[in-house]
């Protein structure tokens, strides 16, 4: 028994002393005490989980980001960053002794450097304005979560947010440059830089999906790339979702690497055409979706391929947007597939599983037999090229138990990715709503290892306490209840 | 050599250095000796440990065990029309995919493509506690726990032995093509950061002091609509220059003075230092090969906003650029969680690591 992590005990914080400390720090304006102000930052885009911070604040400068440190580290409260709330998981969602520290005035862009094709922003900046300021240059940002018209940047760099176009342009952790962070003790710290890389190591992609664990961002530069002369797309048709996966294999054989390549099944495709009229077969049992761009000829050249490999491979429909408007109308029915799904049922919860493509079969068939056992319907929808799966399962949060039914459900899924080689979150973060599947997907020795890490920036556990990274001990109650192929795990723990 | 996993034999042997607290010097097939503070403790081979664990080609992923020649791995891809796409030098034939790793050594594909970094999925490692563990794994998207696996690269070993790494590759491009043009240095920066605002399918640059190299890659059409907007002439050997430039072997490096490695933003002017330059990643990545004061070197880095690396024939003392203290302080406390009795190359990235 020689690593025993307990969760650092949080002491009972005295508000009165926090406030009269904060006062001193803040306008008046830039706290929030009273119950009905704290409300709208009960939740972030995970509502099912809900909590009241003690206290909000609003800093506009580094200055005031760090000095709230400083007195949170002090007093020993714990911090829970938040930018827009959009987040999926529950990593801001608020601890009921601690501060949250809402980063929304950081909006201002502060550098658009289309020579170095950077920009320099604020962590509140949301996503897509970088790229409606980079435009005038003919660049943009390429990471494009579904989120991106409300989500921050501080907010993506905190997740390692991802995107459709993740496959050929990376996550977020694949274009930054550089952060300014605060740590909970209040010092201002530069990682990256102006350059490629940078000494030492790689503290940027330790920051990048931290979720909040490791220190508070207070500005990032962002790589941008410059805007492709042409986007095409695609849409095939299948009768058989074997089919339509293979023929995800079959273009990334060829050495065509899609721009988005994204696939919907049955119920996800009933769901948007109802919606959004995008002209989708609603008789396929799988659609695919697929993106090519770069120079005007590349395109060309692909187009002509990847029509030929999606026929080779099966295609009962094949047709390719005549015009950037059809291009658009393709799309609106895949981005609007969550909504669409949620209009069928009271509520959906979406999962985040990624696994390797060629597994994609048993899992759509194993999901299908759960849901069957759990009485519960799920639509799929699928970033096929990265393998990043997305089941939204359909419920009812006012019928007694649904709700509990639907989150053993949710995990069964993701162990099930687990098992076939994957993980249980592809970009919506652990937070507080797969902490206890991260017992699944890592042992005892990982998870003090990760631990060990946090310890290294942020020794007393105050920044975001209870997220990410369960203790060993919550992982042994974990277990007691899901014995995996008859071991017990962490059979080094005492069991109480 | 054969294929073959000893990850417990190298256990064995970390968890008596730990008893015995004997300082461990990682190595795989020797190639970067020269790289870094000077290897000091008891050699721990780790070169046997080698094959290639998985590989799927329409997955675009591939495990290796850490010993694994670099060769074997960029054969096989090719084999398949594949390839590591941050084309890291390998300074010598063996290589291994642990070392390039833990160098984080990328070659000309790096500012287009991304570095080893970029493409590690990955990792089995053992820490300096006896203990294997594995971070990441061989999907493209997944956040689940801290990035430890990038941690890893670039981190000289001193955080852990690397014993498997997965990666992301990507397929060849069906052509490329080299163009050369005589130009002056100041025009050179200019037109390549031109060209990098255009979407043109640009993989790779260099400026020798006379003339700028580019390197065109992606579909035939494609490659040659670009050429006829970029003009120059075609390099009759494009594909030797470029791995003559990786390798440093193109005759700039023939020197036996101080050679230096500045990263900075690659629109900085050029530093006033004695010496010659050579220039790649589009003005980001700059060699300099100068016998002026380690000091003068660093603080042009720093002005130009980056940083320099004294990468071969020069003192060991101080190797890469120092770090302010708030970094170091982290820099120590990682090395902690990791490694705490500090058997791992110890001193070979920073002396206080």
């Amino acid at each position: 028994m020689s690593h025993h992590h307990h969760a650092h005990e949080i002491n009972e914080v005295d508000k009165s002393a926090l406030l009269l400390r904060l006062r001193e720090i803040l306008p008046p304006e830039a706290l929030l005490s009273e119950a009905e102000d704290l409300r709208p930052y009960e939740c972030d885009g995970l509502s099912a989980y809900r909590r009241l911070p003690m206290l909000v604040t609003l800093p506009e400068t580094i200055e005031q980001v760090q000095a709230i440190l400083r007195i949170c580290h002090e007093l020993q409260v714990p911090v829970v960053a938040r930018g827009a709330g959009t987040g999926l998981s529950g990593g801001a969602l608020p601890h009921e002794q601690g501060l949250l520290l809402s980063l929304a005035k950081f909006n201002h862009i502060l550098e658009i450097n289309p020579q170095r094709r950077t920009a320099r922003v604020q962590p509140g900046v949301r996503n897509l304005a970088i790229s409606q300021a980079a435009d005038p240059h003919g660049l943009y940002y390429a990471p494009d979560p579904s989120s991106q018209i409300a989500c921050t940047i501080g907010g993506n760099v905190a997740e390692n947010s991802g995107g459709v176009h993740c496959l050929k342009y990376g996550l977020t952790v694949h274009n930054i440059q550089k952060l300014k962070l605060v740590s909970i003790d209040g010092e201002l710290l530069e990682i990256g830089g102006d350059g490629l890389d940078s000494p030492g190591y790689d503290l940027l992609a330790l920051m990048t999906g931290s979720e909040g664990m490791l220190g508070v961002i207070v500005e990032v530069t962002v790589k941008l790339l410059p805007k492709p002369e042409r986007a095409q797309v695609m849409l095939a048709a299948f009768d058989d979702v074997v089919k339509a996966g293979a023929a995800v294999g079959n273009i990334i054989a060829a050495g065509i690497i899609p721009a988005g390549l994204e696939m919907m099944d049955r119920l996800a495709i009933q769901a948007a055409e109802d919606f959004v009229h995008a002209g989708y077969p609603r008789d396929a049992e799988a659609i695919l979706l697929c993106e090519l761009d770069g120079t005007s000829e590349e395109v060309s050249e692909q187009l002509y391929k990847v029509k030929q490999i999606l026929g080779d491979s099966g295609a009962v429909e094949v047709r390719t947007a005549r015009d950037d408007a059809e291009r658009l109308i393709f799309w609106k029915g895949r981005k609007a597939a969550f909504p669409a799904v949620g209009r069928l049922a009271p509520d959906y919860y979406c999962m985040d599983g990624t696994i390797p493509r060629k597994r994609l079969p048993e899992v759509l068939e194993k999901t299908a037999e759960l849901s069957k056992q759990y009485d519960l319907p799920v639509a799929n929808v699928f970033h096929a090229g990265d393998g990043n799966l997305h089941p939204l399962i359909l419920y009812d949060a006012n019928k007694p138990g649904e709700l509990e039914r639907t989150e053993a459900f949710g995990g069964k899924i993701l162990e099930l990715c687990v098992e076939v080689g994957g993980t249980i979150t592809g970009e919506h973060g652990v937070g507080m709503e797969k902490i206890d599947q991260m017992c699944v997907q890592f042992n005892s020795l990982e998870l003090t290892q990760f631990h060990a890490v946090k310890e290294a920036f942020d020794p007393q556990g105050l920044l975001n306490p209870g997220k990410a990274v369960p203790t060993l001990h919550r992982c042994a109650e974990f277990g007691a209840m899901h014995v995996h192929h008859n071991q017990l795990p962490f059979p080094e723990l005492e069991r109480f | 050599m054969t294929d073959q996993d000893i990850s417990l034999q190298l256990q064995e042997r970390v968890k008596q250095a730990r008893e015995n607290r004997t300082a461990l010097c990682i190595r795989g097939g020797g190639s970067k000796d020269f790289y870094g503070r000077e290897p000091v403790g008891e050699r721990f081979e780790v070169l046997s440990h080698r094959g290639i664990v998985n590989y799927e080609p329409t997955e675009l992923v591939l495990t290796a065990r850490a010993g694994t020649p670099l060769i074997e791995i960029e054969q096989t891809l090719s084999a398949a029309g594949q390839m590591l796409p941050f084309e890291p030098p390998h300074f010598g034939e063996t290589a291994t995919l642990g070392g390039t790793v833990a160098c984080n050594l990328s070659g000309p594909r790096r500012p287009y493509a991304g570095a080893a970094r970029d493409f590690v999925l990955g990792t089995r490692v053992l820490n300096g506690r006896g203990e294997i563990l594995g971070f990441g794994g061989e999907v493209m998207k997944n956040v689940a726990g801290y990035d430890v696996s990038r941690l890893m690269c670039g981190a000289l070993g001193t955080l852990g032995v690397l014993l498997e790494v997965s990666l992301k590759v990507l397929p060849r491009p069906q052509c490329e093509l080299t163009l050369v043009y005589q130009t002056e240095l100041r025009e050179a920066l200019d037109v390549l950061h031109d060209w990098a605002q255009k979407p043109y399918p640009i993989s790779a640059s260099c400026y020798d002091g006379n003339l700028l190299t580019v390197r065109l890659s992606g579909e035939e059409r494609a490659v040659q609509a670009a050429r006829k907007l970029m003009g120059g002439e075609v390099h009759e050997d494009g594909e030797g220059f470029w791995h003559r430039l990786r390798e440093q072997e193109h005759g700039f490096f023939r020197s036996s003075r101080p050679l230096w490695r500045f990263s900075v933003a690659s629109d900085a002017p050029a530093p006033e230092l004695p010496g010659k330059w050579l220039y790649e990643w589009g003005g980001a990545q700059r060699w300099l090969i100068s016998e002026a004061p380690a000091a003068a070197i660093r603080e042009a880095a720093s002005a130009a906003g980056g940083q320099a690396t004294l990468y071969r024939n020069g003192p060991r003392e101080q190797v890469f650029q120092p770090l302010p203290a708030g970094l170091m302080r982290i820099h120590q406390r990682l090395k902690q969680a990791f490694d705490p009795d500090g058997l791992f190359n110890p001193g070979r990235l920073y002396e206080a690591l």
